[in-house]
């Protein structure tokens, strides 16, 4: 079997005498290896350069001139637009704003959708409850931001269900206008958000539950551990890695949330509500200042680009 | 053998990726489709009237105005009011705007400034237009830009039964008057408040359909003869005043700073607002969405002791002319027909509001009887709307709601909230 299969081999190797022939065949496979990757990658080539490396490097350009779009003859003026914006007294304090509404959004999604995940994971309850508990727990997931915020305005209206059920069982709240004060407004709005997205918390997590050996909580169980410690021992270590990628992602998405507010504030009441997604848009859209909107962008664009940095670098870890 | 195969399907990869390519830089090919074919122009008409009309009938009439004008064929390109705007803006940078264009006072400012509306006066002069028979054109730095091809009226919708209810037998037409059922409405007991306000930064078109029409109604204004803002002036304070008064009475419905336009509209139907300024377009939907209910339209209630004319908030559907477009003498022939009397009136009849045409009146043969009698009150009065034409007019009203907000929350004096607002409007201008 050897020999038959050297054979051929040996015999087509060319002479040291004839070094170009040498050189031909051990280049153009290579070479042609080598392009033959490039086409079947082009087609990714182009699309990432024509419909995210392109439009970034437009807004990075127009960040840097007075005015674009609605200028015609627009001059460059450098830095002088970062200055603006991060000299903006509301431009801080919606980055306060979006700081909040992220944190809180983040933490409670993670403490709600690992609760439910794990009510969903239990053997506690029949099976039949579970499938009825895991249709219901998902609906919020279910409905578009359209639907969530019409849905949110109508049930915290002053005259909504909200405060209706809460005059009702005795706590006195009249007529609060929960999206309209601008001390819950911002409180109003998370609530919103939260109620929108736990339920990818709680599907990837139930996911990660059903993925843990069971030996290992048998084992701990052996050991002596009772059920909070195996929660910390057991289940939150092997979820780490899980709930790490989760938050940075759930960061990421919720700091750039804007249809949510915009369709449930618009910003409001006097900037409470404002995140740096709607401030961004008004700079756009309601003053035409289109340089300095990119400007924002870019700015928004660094921060993300951090945390987008920390999620890849996690994602490394995890392989 | 292999290498060869590897090397095609690469090359074939590559192929499908310049396709790829090429069918996106292809698209600007698209601008070509309006050049001459046989003698055809075809003018392309960016506006969002079609959605908001009976189905199909502006097709139809663009195929009365084709067949009245050979050569000339219209490319509808409609969608949302909102979108319309992005897309006109996006459309000028980038040298791909329509013909013809369906327009919003608030956007005039924006667009003269960034070029992309042609002077219209200079067009009606080449052709020896009339424009005596226009209701209003609207001028930006001298230019004409606008026409209004329907105009809507916002006047005051009352419902009688609250009013009834609380003992008033006639619509206010004063200030005190409306101030006095207002609070009657809210202190009746009920569920219902004397009148709604929506404050909501979302478009915050409350400033001009709520607010400033308590301005505008007793011959007041916003902004100097030149077009600068004077906030400050007595007759603003004394509306902004009256507005607070109205809410230190309980008199506005709760909800006021989230409330959006179509909310207010939405109590109303329900009972449970006593009376708006509203847009004469929402008569059908609050005939359909409660038929019971027992309202009627009056003019909006002026200052105590005042005689002269009512300013009467106006919307438009306004048309303007690329200055752009290559075509502009078939898009100011399509301007003509629009404006005329027989097609301004039919298409004020549609959409429910006036026609452009001073010669134009509505059909009101089969149409609410309250649609007559709004025309009426707007002929006794004249079109007001001081953001027709104003710089980044909706950052404006919002820039005023949110003073208003904060005067209104804070309990602050109304001459802060003004003062603050004209700071804030100056950097504007």
């Amino acid at each position: 079997m050897v020999t038959i299969t050297r054979t051929p081999r040996q015999a087509a190797t060319p002479q040291p005498s004839e070094p170009q022939d040498l050189r031909g065949p051990r280049r153009g496979p290579n070479e042609r290896r080598r392009f033959a990757a490039f086409g079947y990658l082009s087609p990714t080539i182009v699309l990432l350069i024509v419909l995210m490396a392109t439009p970034v490097a437009m807004v990075v350009g127009y960040s840097i001139f007075d005015n674009v779009i609605t200028n015609r003859d627009p001059q460059v003026v450098g830095f002088a637009n970062y200055v603006q914006i991060i000299t903006d007294r509301a431009f801080w304090q919606a980055g306060r704003n979006t700081l909040v509404f992220t944190l809180v959004s983040v933490a409670v999604h993670m403490v709600l959708g690992l609760t439910f995940a794990m009510l969903l994971n239990t053997d506690l309850i029949g099976p039949r409850l579970r499938a009825a508990y895991r249709v219901v727990l998902v609906l919020p997931w279910l409905f578009t931001i359209a639907i969530v915020a019409v849905l949110w305005r109508m049930l915290l209206d002053p005259r909504g269900v909200v405060n209706y059920l809460l005059n009702t069982v005795g706590i006195d709240v009249g007529l609060t206008d929960w999206l309209g004060s601008p001390a819950l407004a911002l409180g109003a709005v998370t609530v919103i958000n939260i109620w929108a997205g736990y339920p990818f918390f709680m599907i990837s997590l139930l996911a990660g539950l059903q993925g843990i050996p069971a030996e290992m909580h048998e084992a701990a169980k052996v050991d002596g551990a009772n059920p909070v410690q195996r929660f910390w021992n057991v289940t939150i270590p092997q979820l780490r890695p899980l709930l790490i990628s989760l938050g940075l992602l759930d960061v990421i998405w919720t700091t750039q949330q804007f249809p949510l507010i915009w369709m449930t504030t618009g910003g409001g009441p006097m900037g409470a509500t404002e995140v740096l997604s709607t401030y961004t848009y008004k700079l756009a859209f309601s003053r035409y200042e289109f340089a300095l909107a990119s400007t924002s962008a870019v700015v928004i664009l660094l921060a993300s680009l951090v945390l987008a940095i920390f999620y890849a670098r996690s994602q490394k870890m995890k392989d | 053998m292999t290498s060869s195969n590897g090397w095609q399907r690469g090359a074939l990869a590559a192929g499908i990726a310049g396709v790829v390519a090429l069918a996106g830089c292809s698209a600007s090919g698209q601008a070509d489709a309006d050049q001459p074919q046989g003698g055809t122009v075809t003018l392309e008409f960016m506006q969002w009237w079609e959605p908001e009309l009976p189905k199909g009938s502006f097709r139809e009439l663009m195929d009365r105005f084709e067949s009245e004008n050979p050569g000339i064929e219209v490319e509808l390109i409609s969608g949302p009011w909102s979108q319309t705007k992005d897309q006109i803006i996006a459309g000028a940078a980038s040298g791909t705007i329509a013909d013809v264009v369906g327009l919003d006072g608030s956007w005039l400012y924006d667009l003269s400034r960034q070029g992309a509306i042609a002077d219209l006066g200079e067009i009606f002069e080449e052709n020896d237009y009339d424009t005596s028979k226009l209701v209003q054109q609207v001028t930006v730095d001298g230019a004409t830009v606008m026409v209004p091809a329907v105009n809507f009226a916002y006047p005051l919708f009352v419902n009688l039964d609250l009013l009834e209810q609380v003992g008033v037998s006639e619509p206010p037409t004063t200030r005190s008057e409306f101030l006095a059922a207002a609070k009657a409405i809210s202190e009746a007991g009920g569920d219902a408040s004397g009148w709604a306000m929506p404050l909501a930064l979302e478009t915050a078109n409350g400033v001009q359909n709520d607010i400033l029409p308590w301005v505008w109604a007793g011959g007041g204004q916003i902004l100097t003869d030149d077009g600068k803002p004077d906030l400050e002036n007595e007759a603003s304070v004394s509306g902004l005043e009256f507005v607070k008064e109205l809410w230190d009475a309980g008199a506005v419905s709760p909800g006021a700073f989230s409330m959006a336009e179509q909310d207010k509209v939405e109590e109303f139907a329900a009972g449970r607002v006593g009376m708006m300024f509203s847009s004469l377009a929402h008569i059908n939907m609050l005939r359909a969405s409660n038929p019971d209910l027992n309202f009627t339209v009056v003019a909006p209630p002026v200052p105590d002791g005042y005689s002269g004319e009512i300013g009467i908030n106006t919307n438009s559907w306004g048309v303007g002319i690329a200055d752009s477009s290559e075509h502009k003498a078939e898009a100011f022939k399509l301007l003509e027909f629009l404006l005329s009397a027989e097609v301004s009136s039919e298409l004020s009849t549609w959409a429910n509001g006036f026609p452009g045409n001073v010669d134009g009146a509505p059909d009101f043969s089969g149409t609410d009887p309250l649609f007559k009698q709004a025309f009426d009150i707007f002929q006794d009065g004249y079109p007001m709307n001081e953001f027709v034409g104003a710089p980044v007019a909706q950052e404006l009203q919002r820039q005023y709601a949110t003073e208003v907000q904060r005067m209104l929350d804070g309990d602050l004096p109304v001459t802060d909230a003004l003062k603050a607002a004209q700071t804030a409007w100056s950097g504007e201008f």
